[in-house]
């Protein structure tokens, strides 16, 4: 369309990631308003609600300058350990385990928050460390010390789910700031020598668990088996063109469970089928794609660290969450990103897209100021 | 490259080319996931809709309608009446202590069901439904439906549950229904056991015709939520029910001889003298199958266990006992087959020396010259210890056994015991011991080892009534065999029929069993079985468990024989108390108003019918010790506790005989047979019919 007619303001935004986002959030609203018996409470309409709102503080995210980013990187990632630290604490008070704050007006997860956060951190430290120490051990520790302290919190809650997403996060942050590779291959190895030994003493019972039924669903069809065995039965009753909107008969009838959390993507492939699915997986690709493509096209170190940071994070929550709910991975509980009904998510990842507008925007030349 | 100095360019360079790796890594990722979605939801579909569909429709049986018992009329023995019942499925119980409060609030249980139903509900495995409450009026069944949301496990619905018209009478004759146990469902693995409102066969004919009874299970299909809810209806197929087992009971007979066997412990059997059909087979006290169709509950459970009538057990089958001078006649068969001359007499002068030891005669004062009639009529010992020396005993071991003593016959029943006809070759085999005297003269008098069962008296009594090979027959069937002649001289029959015609009706023993119907004489003979040796009781009075059996076997009319009877009445204190009853039922099959109006008579001395004593017993009980009762045991318990009970008297012991093995020689005559105090001073039958009526047998069997 031609710029004339419409607002600069309006016309530079990133309309390529907002309509297929859009459509995937009006997607999903379907598909909770199914999921609810055909009821627009209490689900389809907040979800879309809060997307809107999200959206709006994503644009100002992508208003904000990259000085202002660079300085409050450090004070932002303090504040997120401090309130882990809360958490926690209030949790051996309360005698239990608690990964919320409730503010009152609303419930605040810091270690959801911390996703990014750490995203933001580490890609302020490599952009100040000097280019010559980054194959040293001054690129690494520091980074290990600064994944270190969220991660075992996270990891202390319990919240292993959470603390893979950041540890994730973190290494993919490291490999991407040119750290040698040969570190992530021995990384790799020692992975798979600690790894089973982890599994044996470190993790908890019902960790173990689920890992043991995530290899054999069938075995436990009544117990944690029952959540992969009921998604892996809506998916593949759905077929190619799914048994019609309205029409899911396993989480309708409750057989699926989270059918509007973290089974969403179950829900909506009994009804709308392969088809369904692969359009997801459509948006999710062109979302993602977008993202590493403003990641290459950034000017400078810290913003290209920060947008492929944020692109990884994103992606982390949709592979995990749809091998979950197909069969591939143990049962975590991570939603899928702006399907799944949940305020903490949708904050996260629209945190993310703004911030990879901002990236965008830090990019074309002549921007200035806030407006 | 690690020497070359790092500049930006390089690690923008490296940055450029990782996230291409990472990108490639992305859509490496989405490709598989992508697959993984073909793979369910197209390559799979087929096992996942199956999946699904099993998910959403629930299919919930209908336990089919049990097949009726019915007599040889058609009237029914055991039929199922429409009720509505509450079960509860213990995996589905959230709080068993708050549902059983609410349910016991809302049906009004009392505590003893209360603790019952914990009892069970402890026992019970996963589906297993344990049933609460059945045969509830529509208030309380809607009570329980209303308030269902709060009640989860809880299943309210309307079906058929067991009736059994004649309550107690037919306990032992059909059995009893109740759930299935986990041993049941384990060896079946069908759905429908743990069915709530389904029950099988648990006892008898219900048993043992489970599968011909069962039908098939009708079935209603519903789309439910994971948690049970039903949405909607999507069709019922009907119930096939089960097919009818028709018995030659007669179910009018079956009751009035369980009403007129009264407070006693005994058991009656009545056969058809042409086809060997059983028209009542009784033993009573007894259960009602009723009730315990519903369960056994805790006070009932206590109020059988503790009776030393033993409801438990069923007599005609599994009771054993010494037949005492009902062997008479049979003896005596023996004696004419081996050619002795009826007319042949003995002198007795009340006892006969058998070698250095004296067996006394039941009437002391002796019975003068007795021939095989007299022998009979007066069950004049002495003449069967004399002439069973001559004749030997094998011939009347032959003889017993051709007219059904130790024989085990075909009935649909588990463990029956078939009793002894002992011989020489037996004791052998038995004891490594020879045969002696003593055995044969012990043995003529149905004492010693000979022991049998009351269906095997009824069968010797319809084969010396008909002479012929008569088995007892239970279950209708329309092609049944012709019975073939014993290959007994009819003049022989004729003999004995008239002999033991005379014990009713002429100078005989039972003068009082003679039928008040014009016409139709009734043939019997009377027996009086030792229970305990005279050195502890004479059998009279004294403690119950001492007093002698009393047995009676008879026919009707004893020219033409149509009907055959035995009753055994434990511990009656003689034949006295079996003969009446035989009377009595022997007058229903004739003239049914003249019987019962003997019965009312009875049954208001006695306290009511046999429901209303045991309602009465019940209530009793109840109030003694309520809940306090210990727990009622689960099904594969009672099954042992009732076999425990039913087993047959191995061996018949010394005490239990009357003239069994001699005591030491210093003082055989009193260890043996010691004069009883109070010896009859009137012979019963000398003066008629009319002095009988206290008889007071002496022990050695009348």
């Amino acid at each position: 369309m031609p710029r004339a007619y419409v607002p600069s303001a309006l016309a530079r935004q990133p309309w390529q990631v907002i309509v297929p986002l859009a459509m995937l959030v009006g997607f999903g609203g379907a598909v909770l308003y199914s999921a609810a018996g055909g009821h627009f409470q209490p689900w389809a309409v907040t979800h879309v609600a809060r997307f809107g709102v999200f959206l709006a503080m994503a644009m100002v995210i992508a208003r904000i300058p990259q000085d202002w980013f660079k300085r409050a990187a450090l004070p932002i990632y303090v504040g997120l350990c401090l309130l882990l630290v809360l958490v926690e604490l209030i949790g051996g008070i309360g005698g239990g385990s608690q990964r919320w704050l409730n503010l009152g007006f609303m419930t605040l997860q810091p270690s959801e928050l911390m996703k990014p956060g750490i995203v933001l951190v580490l890609a302020w430290f490599y952009s100040v460390l000097p280019v010559g120490e980054t194959q040293g051990w001054r690129a690494i520790a520091p980074a290990l010390v600064l994944l270190g302290i969220p991660g075992l919190l996270v990891a202390l809650q319990p919240d292993l789910g959470t603390a893979l997403a950041i540890s994730f996060g973190a290494l993919v942050m490291m490999f991407l700031a040119g750290l040698p590779l040969r570190l992530f291959i021995g990384g790799g190895l020692a992975v798979a020598i600690i790894a089973p030994l982890a599994f044996f003493f470190a993790l908890r019972d019902y960790q173990r668990k689920r890992v043991f039924v995530f290899l054999d669903p069938e075995n436990d069809p009544l117990g944690s088996g029952y959540h992969i065995t009921q998604s892996k039965i809506a998916i593949g009753s759905g077929g190619l063109f799914g048994k019609g909107f309205g029409q899911g008969s396993q989480s309708h009838l409750d057989y699926l469970p989270e059918a509007h959390t973290d089974f969403v993507f179950a829900t909506m492939a009994e009804e709308w089928g392969m088809l369904g699915g692969l359009f997801v997986l459509a948006v999710f690709a062109l979302v993602l794609r977008w993202g590493l493509k403003v990641a290459m096209n950034a000017p400078d170190r810290f913003s290209r660290l920060l947008a492929a940071g944020m692109v990884t994070t994103i992606f982390f929550y949709v592979c995990i969450n749809l091998m979950m709910v197909m069969g591939l991975a143990p049962v975590v509980g991570i939603p899928l990103p702006f399907m799944s009904h949940g305020g903490s998510s949708m904050m996260t990842n629209m945190i993310c897209i703004g911030t990879i507008m901002a990236v965008g925007r830090w990019s074309r030349p002549g921007r200035a100021g806030l407006l | 490259m690690a020497k070359l100095p790092m500049t930006s360019a390089i690690l923008t360079n490296r940055f450029e080319r990782r996230t291409f790796v990472l990108g490639l890594g992305q859509a490496g990722v989405g490709v598989l996931l992508a697959a993984r979605l073909g793979y369910l939801a197209v390559a799979e579909n087929d096992k996942y809709r199956a999946a699904s569909e099993s998910n959403r429709v629930n299919l919930t049986l209908i336990p089919p309608r049990r097949g009726w018992v019915i007599d040889r009329t058609g009237a029914p023995l055991a039929s199922n009446r429409a009720d509505f019942r509450v079960d509860l499925i213990p995996d589905r119980v959230t709080d068993p202590a708050a549902a059983l409060g609410t349910l016991s609030q809302l049906l009004g249980l009392t505590p003893d069901k209360v603790r019952d139903i914990r009892d069970k509900l402890e026992k019970a495995r996963g589906l297993q439904p344990v049933e609460v409450a059945s045969n509830l009026d529509w208030d309380k069944f809607a009570a329980v439906s209303v308030r269902l949301p709060e009640l989860p496990g809880v299943i309210p619905q309307r079906g058929f549950s067991r009736l059994y018209p004649g309550g107690a009478a037919v306990g032992h004759l059909v059995g009893y229904v109740g759930p299935a146990s986990a041993e049941d469902y384990e060896s079946e693995r069908n759905p429908l056991l743990i069915t709530p409102g389904f029950k099988i066969g648990k006892d008898g004919l219900e048993k043992h015709f489970e599968v011909r009874l069962r039908g098939v299970p009708g079935a209603r299909r519903v789309e439910a939520t994971a948690s049970g809810r039903v949405v909607r209806d999507l069709g019922t197929r009907e119930d096939v029910p089960g097919k009818p087992v028709q018995l030659t009971i007669h179910a009018g007979l079956q009751d009035y001889a369980a009403r007129r066997l009264g407070l006693e412990s005994g058991s009656v059997v009545v056969m058809d003298c042409q086809t060997g059909d059983l028209l009542a087979m009784v033993s009573m006290p007894s259960f009602d199958p009723n009730s315990f169709s519903d369960g056994i509950g805790r006070i009932e459970w206590k109020m059988l266990s503790e009776d030393d009538h033993v409801p438990l057990r069923n007599k005609v089958l599994r009771g054993l006992y010494p037949p005492g001078s009902t062997v008479k006649p049979m003896v005596a068969l023996s004696f004419l087959e081996a050619g002795l001359d009826p007319e042949a007499t003995v002198g007795c002068g009340g006892g006969l020396r058998v070698g250095n030891r004296v067996f006394h005669c039941w009437n002391r004062r002796g019975h003068g010259t007795v021939n095989m009639a007299k022998g009979i009529y007066q069950s004049c010992d002495v003449y069967f210890y004399h002439f069973a020396q001559k004749i030997g005993m094998d011939a009347i071991a032959a003889m017993a056994r051709r007219l059904g003593l130790g024989q085990s016959f075909p009935m649909p029943y588990p463990g029956q015991s078939f009793g002894t006809v002992p011989d020489p070759a037996w004791k052998q085999r038995k004891y490594q011991k020879e045969w002696a005297i003593y055995d044969t003269v012990n043995a003529t008098i149905g004492q010693g080892y000979m022991l049998v069962n009351p269906l095997q008296q009824a069968v010797m009594a319809a084969r010396i009534a008909s002479g012929l090979e008569l088995n007892p027959r239970l279950i209708m069937t329309r092609d049944a065999p012709r019975s073939s002649p014993l290959g007994l001289k009819q003049e022989h029959l004729d003999y004995i029929h008239a002999a033991m015609n005379e014990v009713v009706n002429g100078r005989g023993t039972a003068g009082k069993a003679r039928l008040p119907i014009p016409d139709v004489q009734m043939a019997g003979k009377t027996g009086t079985a030792q229970v305990v040796g005279l050195n502890i009781g004479n059998g009279k009075g004294g403690l119950w468990k001492h007093r002698d059996h009393g047995h009676f076997i008879c026919f009707a009319p004893f020219d033409k024989p149509r009907f055959a009877c035995a009753v055994v009445i434990e511990h009656g204190g003689g034949s006295g108390a079996a003969y009446p009853v035989a009377r009595d039922v022997m007058t229903y099959l004739f003239d049914q108003t003249k019987a019962l109006d003997v019965l009312a008579g009875y049954e208001s001395q006695w306290g009511g019918n046999v429901e209303q004593r045991m309602t009465a017993k019940y209530n009793a009980y109840a109030a003694k010790f309520g809940a306090s009762a210990p727990q009622a045991p689960d099904e594969a318990q009672a099954a042992q506790v009732v076999a425990e009970d039913n087993r047959p008297v191995s061996e018949p012991a010394a005490a239990q005989t009357a003239a069994a093995p001699p005591a030491p020689e210093p003082e055989p005559v009193a260890a043996s047979a010691p004069a009883p105090a109070d010896a009859p001073v009137v012979a019963p039958g000398s003066n008629g019919p009319g002095s009988a009526a206290q008889p007071a047998p002496a022990p050695q069997g009348q």
